[in-house]
Formats: structure tokens, sequence, C-alpha cells
């Protein structure tokens, strides 16, 4: 075996007082919990509970005893109940960046409010973009009423893609068709919890901050064995402290108050270690998720999840440009490539524009190349039948090439990955007879081939009516009379 | 399956000892010595260079095939000249005088070789005259002519003006490529045709013979 690429930007010390800075901050500090019922639970675990003021102050009994539970590593599978993903270790897998509220249309170029048709041509479009190996719910179509607007993403997902999904309830009633949506694709609780098919992201309002949505959803996952990836959201400079290590250290206190309120509700309930830290730009006002700083964070605290045992997860190989342009590329392969080296195991990112708002499916495209250069990288150098290299070297100098050797066709597609066709790798006399494409053309031929290519989902019929009938009785309730078509 | 088609598949998996065998059963048979040329081995190498294109199979499955190919060709070959059923043409190739670099030379010459063409590869830093000594003596009908720099690029130009003063211009056809050349310099020198790499080559000679 080669030695698996591997990038680390802290040492154990540093990983140690930050854990310690974090505890002291949840133990004597406390954080903020607008629920009730989360709020009595860690009471009884010996909390130190103001229910008027919703504050909190954790033990270090309570963390140590939700550090214990939490498990180290877990699995997902797609619709058909196949195994997809194995979170452990510095396995990486890629999801797209999720809840855009704009998408790019690769027919106009314009950013626009995405509909019911773009969802389903991007979940088309995910089925068959082979590097990227989840689906998420990756924006919000606008053309249902936005009561439903998280679950009828999740539903459309099920239906058309058989990948597991990255998804999350925007409303403490939302998370009960979602659950219910999944249990229609298992059959029941025992299977889903035995085959998790989504993973939900929770986000804790920085600084030190958890939302009743939050809280709750964290609670009704918990309770179905539903993974969840949390998501801290220091802003260095502005809602955290502008030294990276200080956001570091509220990025950990935030994530081990959500892994707390999980491993309690349900001790062993899969989690990722994860996040969406960014500095705050101080001229522009802004959260670039293309900063190298930011995707420092990333690295660090993944890292730190890595040092408490966790599967990890980041907002990370996204990108701040408004078009598919060099800067896109640019954030968007720097990203990726750091967090492969730095092993997430969870990398949630492409497709995504305008910091974390747009979704693009000429990005999806470009990225999914990046996805497979950077899984390459991953599985490093090692000797293949290169010791003693003598015969080879006898029979180069014979044949004067080694196009058609045996070491040669044994391992040319071990060795080597092959891009598609979005890289352009044709000489220049090439590239201009078959028409000097530019990088948006070359998506947009893709991106034609793979919605033409698209199979249905081989998810029984029975499965999808069902899903559908409960969507429709979701939509009702919400005072939608149906669908859009 | 019929013999021709097995032929055709076994060139697709570049299989050259079952191509042989095939090959041998299907003169056994009395089946036209075109139709085995046609049906059985080109079909295969079409298949093949469809996939090439396609980006399905890369380089060395194409030599595999071309290989396979030239095994079936072998047997035929002498029926091909006894029953005046034309071959694929000759070009001598090299890197132009002054010019070291033959590594795109040399790709052209594997991959023609591949397509079954018959090449005299003169190496690099070869002479106008020596060019055209060897296309005359070996009755070749092209002239491969590759170049990485730009100033050697008129020595490009100097073997098609002698071609010219020799009257055979238009009989031995010259091919041109090489990182310093395009499609507009080929033009203006009067070369027949710009390559822009083996497989456009490949292309280039299947389409005009």
């Amino acid at each position: 075996m080669g030695i698996r690429p591997a990038l680390h930007f802290l040492e154990n010390n540093l990983i140690e007082k930050i854990i310690s800075e974090a505890r002291d901050l949840l133990c004597n500090l406390g954080i903020t919990l607008h629920n009730k019922e989360v709020l009595d639970v860690l009471s009884g675990y010996g909390a130190t509970v103001d229910q008027d003021k919703f504050h909190v102050l954790f033990t270090n009994d309570v963390i140590d005893k939700a550090l214990g539970s939490a498990p180290s590593s877990f699995k997902l599978f797609d619709v058909l109940g196949n195994e997809t993903h194995d979170f452990s270790g510095f396995n990486s897998y890629f999801t797209p960046g999720t809840a855009a509220i704009h998408i790019l249309d690769h027919k106009t170029n314009e950013i626009r409010k995405p509909t019911t048709a773009d969802f389903i041509d991007y979940s088309k479009l995910m089925s068959g973009l082979n590097y990227i190996a989840s689906t998420s719910t990756a924006f919000i179509p606008a053309d249902v009423t936005e009561k439903i607007s998280d679950s009828y993403r999740l539903y459309l997902s099920l239906l058309y893609c058989e990948k597991p999904v990255v998804t999350g309830a925007f409303t403490i009633e939302g998370f009960e068709i979602m659950k219910d949506l999944q249990l229609a694709v298992r059959g029941t609780k025992e299977a889903l919890e035995a085959k998790p098919l989504t993973i939900f992201s929770c986000c804790p309002t920085s600084p030190l901050k958890f939302s009743d949505v939050t809280s709750q959803n964290v609670v009704d996952c918990a309770r179905f064995g539903i993974p969840v990836e949390f998501i801290s959201m220091p802003l260095s400079g502005f809602m955290a402290p502008v030294t990276l290590v200080g956001s570091l250290i509220q990025h950990t206190a935030e994530t081990i108050s959500g892994i707390v309120i999980s491993q309690l509700t349900n001790p062993g309930t899969p989690v990722l270690y994860g996040g969406s830290p960014a500095i705050f730009d101080m001229r522009y006002e802004t959260t670039p998720m293309g900063a190298i700083e930011t995707m420092m964070l990333d690295c660090a605290y993944n890292e730190i999840g890595k040092f408490l045992g966790f599967p990890t997860q980041a907002y990370i190989s996204l990108s701040d440009a408004k078009s598919l342009d060099a800067q896109a590329g640019m954030e968007s392969s720097m990203g990726a490539t750091l967090a492969v080296l730095s092993g997430i195991n969870n990398i949630s990112g492409p497709g995504m524009l305008d910091f974390e708002s747009c979704q693009s499916l000429q990005k999806l495209i470009l990225d999914n190349e990046v996805c497979g250069m950077t899984q390459r990288m991953a599985r490093g150098i090692e000797p293949k039948e290169d010791f003693p290299s003598m015969p080879l070297f006898q029979e180069l100098v014979k044949e004067k090439h080694l196009l058609i050797s045996k070491h040669t066709r044994k391992y040319i597609r071990e060795e080597h990955h092959f891009s598609g066709k979005i890289i352009n790798r044709a000489n220049l006399s090439r590239w201009k007879e078959e028409g000097s494409l530019s990088l948006t053309d070359r998506a947009n031929l893709e991106i034609e081939r793979l919605l033409n290519d698209y199979h249905p989902s081989r998810l029984p019929e029975d499965i999808k009516k069902e899903l559908t009938l409960r969507m429709e009785a979701e939509a009702r309730r919400n005072g939608m009379d149906k669908l859009p078509e | 399956m019929d013999i021709l088609q097995q032929i055709s598949e076994q060139i697709d998996l570049g299989d050259d000892e079952k191509v042989y065998e095939l090959t041998a059963t299907a003169i056994e048979q009395k089946i036209p010595v075109k139709r085995i040329l046609e049906e059985g081995l080109l079909d295969g190498m079409n298949i093949v260079g469809k996939k090439f294109k396609e980006h399905d199979i890369f380089l060395p499955e194409v030599l595999m095939a071309a290989k396979a190919m030239n095994a079936g060709m072998e047997l035929i070959k002498p029926l091909l000249l006894s029953g005046n059923i034309p071959m694929k043409a000759k070009v001598v190739l090299g890197t132009v005088r002054g010019d070291l670099h033959d590594i795109g030379k040399n790709l052209v010459g594997v991959m023609l070789k591949g397509a079954g063409f018959e090449v005299i590869d003169l190496g690099n830093d070869v002479s106008p005259e020596k060019f055209i000594e060897t296309a005359k003596r070996e009755g070749a009908q092209f002239i491969g002519m590759s170049t990485l720099l730009t100033t050697t690029m008129p020595v490009m130009k100097e073997v098609i003006e002698l071609l010219r003063i020799e009257n055979l211009e238009g009989k031995i056809k010259t091919l041109v490529g090489g990182a310093a050349v395009s499609k507009s310099y080929a033009e203006e020198i009067g070369a027949t045709a710009y390559c822009y790499d083996g497989s456009n080559a490949v292309e280039y000679l299947n389409s005009v013979i």
C-alpha cells in the first residue's frame, strides 16, 4: 500500500487546548437553548439549567457521556438498500452544496429562483455524476409553498435519484413528513435505522445558541436513528473571534453541544462532526466560502473531530463566484483538494456558487471532475509490479514504446484518472476543429448528454406511488391543492 | 454469429491469435478475400475507432486491436496482391532537418502501422532530399513530416518545393504536423494535409485512400 496523502494544520497539544477551552465555555459560560424538552433532559443528567432564560451550563460528565456514546463511524445506503458510504477513517465522499435559494440557469446564464422542473433535472443529473456519491436537497423550488419546501426537495430526490440524500428540515413540523418519506422507502423504523438513507444538517446559531427548531430536529433525528451533521457557523471577526484558533474554540463548543443533545436523546445515534465556519469579509460584509482561511478552519476542525473520534463533514469546495468562471474553478478545486487531503468524510460543496446561495448544473459537471481527480489523488502512489524495473525497461528499449505493454494495459485505468469531456486536453488544432468550445459550452453539452442518458430510479413503483400520496397529502395540509407537474 | 462477425469481434477484443485462426478458417471456407477484409478486419477496426473517439477505450486498446488486424492481414495480403485488390498506402515518416523532437512523430508511426499502413520511419533530422529519395525508391504515396520548432518549419516547405521541381506534386502527397504547425501554415506552404495527432493522421489517410 502507498501512503494516503494527508494534510495537518494542528498539533495534538493545540487540539487538546482548543477542546479544553471549549469545555470551559460549555461548563462555565454555557449556551442558550430554546427548547424546554431538551433543557429538561440536560437537567436530568446534571446540567445546570435556567428554564426562564433558556440557558444551560454543561458538566464535564455530561460531555464525556455524550462523546463516549457517539459512534466513530457509520454507513449510508441508497434507496435500494445498497451501501454507498462508509464514513470512517480518511474515506472522503462528496455531496452537492445544499439549500441554495437560486439556480444558475444553464440555458440563459441567468441567476433566478428555481422550480420543480429544475430540481428534477438536477436529480437526473446527479444520477449520472459518478464522483459525487450522494445527492443533496441542493436548492429550494420556489413553485411550492415554503411550508413544504424542505420535504418537497427530499420527495423529488427520493423519486428521481437512487443516491442517499443530505438534507434538513426547516421547521419542527417539516421533520414528520421527511421522516415518513424515508419510512415509505425503507418500510419500517428498524429498517431505516439499520440502513440510514439521509443525513440531516442541523445548525447551531452562533454564538453558542441552539434554536427551538434545531434542537427539536436533533432530538427527532436521534429518535429515528437518522444521522445528523452539525453545522456550526462561527464567523471569524464578527460572530466569533477573528483568530482562527478562537473561531475553532467556538466551533468546538457549538458542535459538542449538538452531540450532547443527540447522544443524550438516543446514545449511539450516528453523527458527523461538521460545520460551515467562515471568515467575515469586512469590506463586503459577506462570508466568503472560497477564502483560504475558511478552508483552513474546515480542515482544522476536521482534525479536532477526528481527534475526538468522529467522522466529519464540511462545507468546502464551493465558490463565491457568480458564474462558471476561473474563480469558481479555482476556489472549488482548492477546497476539494484540501478537503480530501484532510480526510473530511462528507464534503459538501459541489455545484455551489455565490457563497451558499446558488446551485449550478454547469458547475456540478465541472466539480464532478474535480471530485474524481481528488479521489484519485487520495489513493496516492503505490508500487505495482515496478520492482524489479529492469524487464519493463528492457521492453521499452526493445519496443521503443510501452503503449501496448501488458503492464500498461493492466494498470492504465488504475494509475491514470481519465476525466470527462468537460476537461479539455486536446491540442489546439483539435480543440479548434471540434468547435473551439468554451468551458460553459462543454458543460452544457454534458448536461444535455446526462439528461438524455438518464435512467429512471429503480425504486419500486408502489413505493414511488406511496411517496407521492404522502407528499400530496402534506401539500394539501399546507394549502396546496396539487403539486407542480 | 458468422465468421466475419467473429473476426470483427475479436479485433475489438484485441486478440491477435484468434483473429489469425478465424481469418485462416474464413480463407479455407472460400469467403472472398475482399469480404474478409471489409466485413471482418476493417469492420472490427471501425468499431474500435468509434469507441476510441467516444473515449470508451484508449490508445492501448486501439493498438491491440490494430495488432490483431495485422495478424489477419498477414494471411490475406498475398491474396489481395494476387487479386489486384488495393492495399493500404505506404508512408515515409520523419522529423525535418534540424529537429530532434520525435515523440509526436513516433506516435503517428505507431498509429499508422496499427491501422495497417506501411510506415518507413526515417527518424529525426531528415533532409528534404532523403524524404523524397526514400519515397521514390519505396513507391510511397505519402510523406509525413513533423516539427516542434518554428525555426525548422520552413524545411517542410523545402520538401514540397522539391517535389514540385521533380514533378511529383500530387503523386506523392505531404502530411504535416507537430506542435509548431497549424492548419493555416499547412495551407500556406501547400501541404496536402495537416494532421493534429496520430489518430487524426489515420482518420485522414483512411478518408483519402
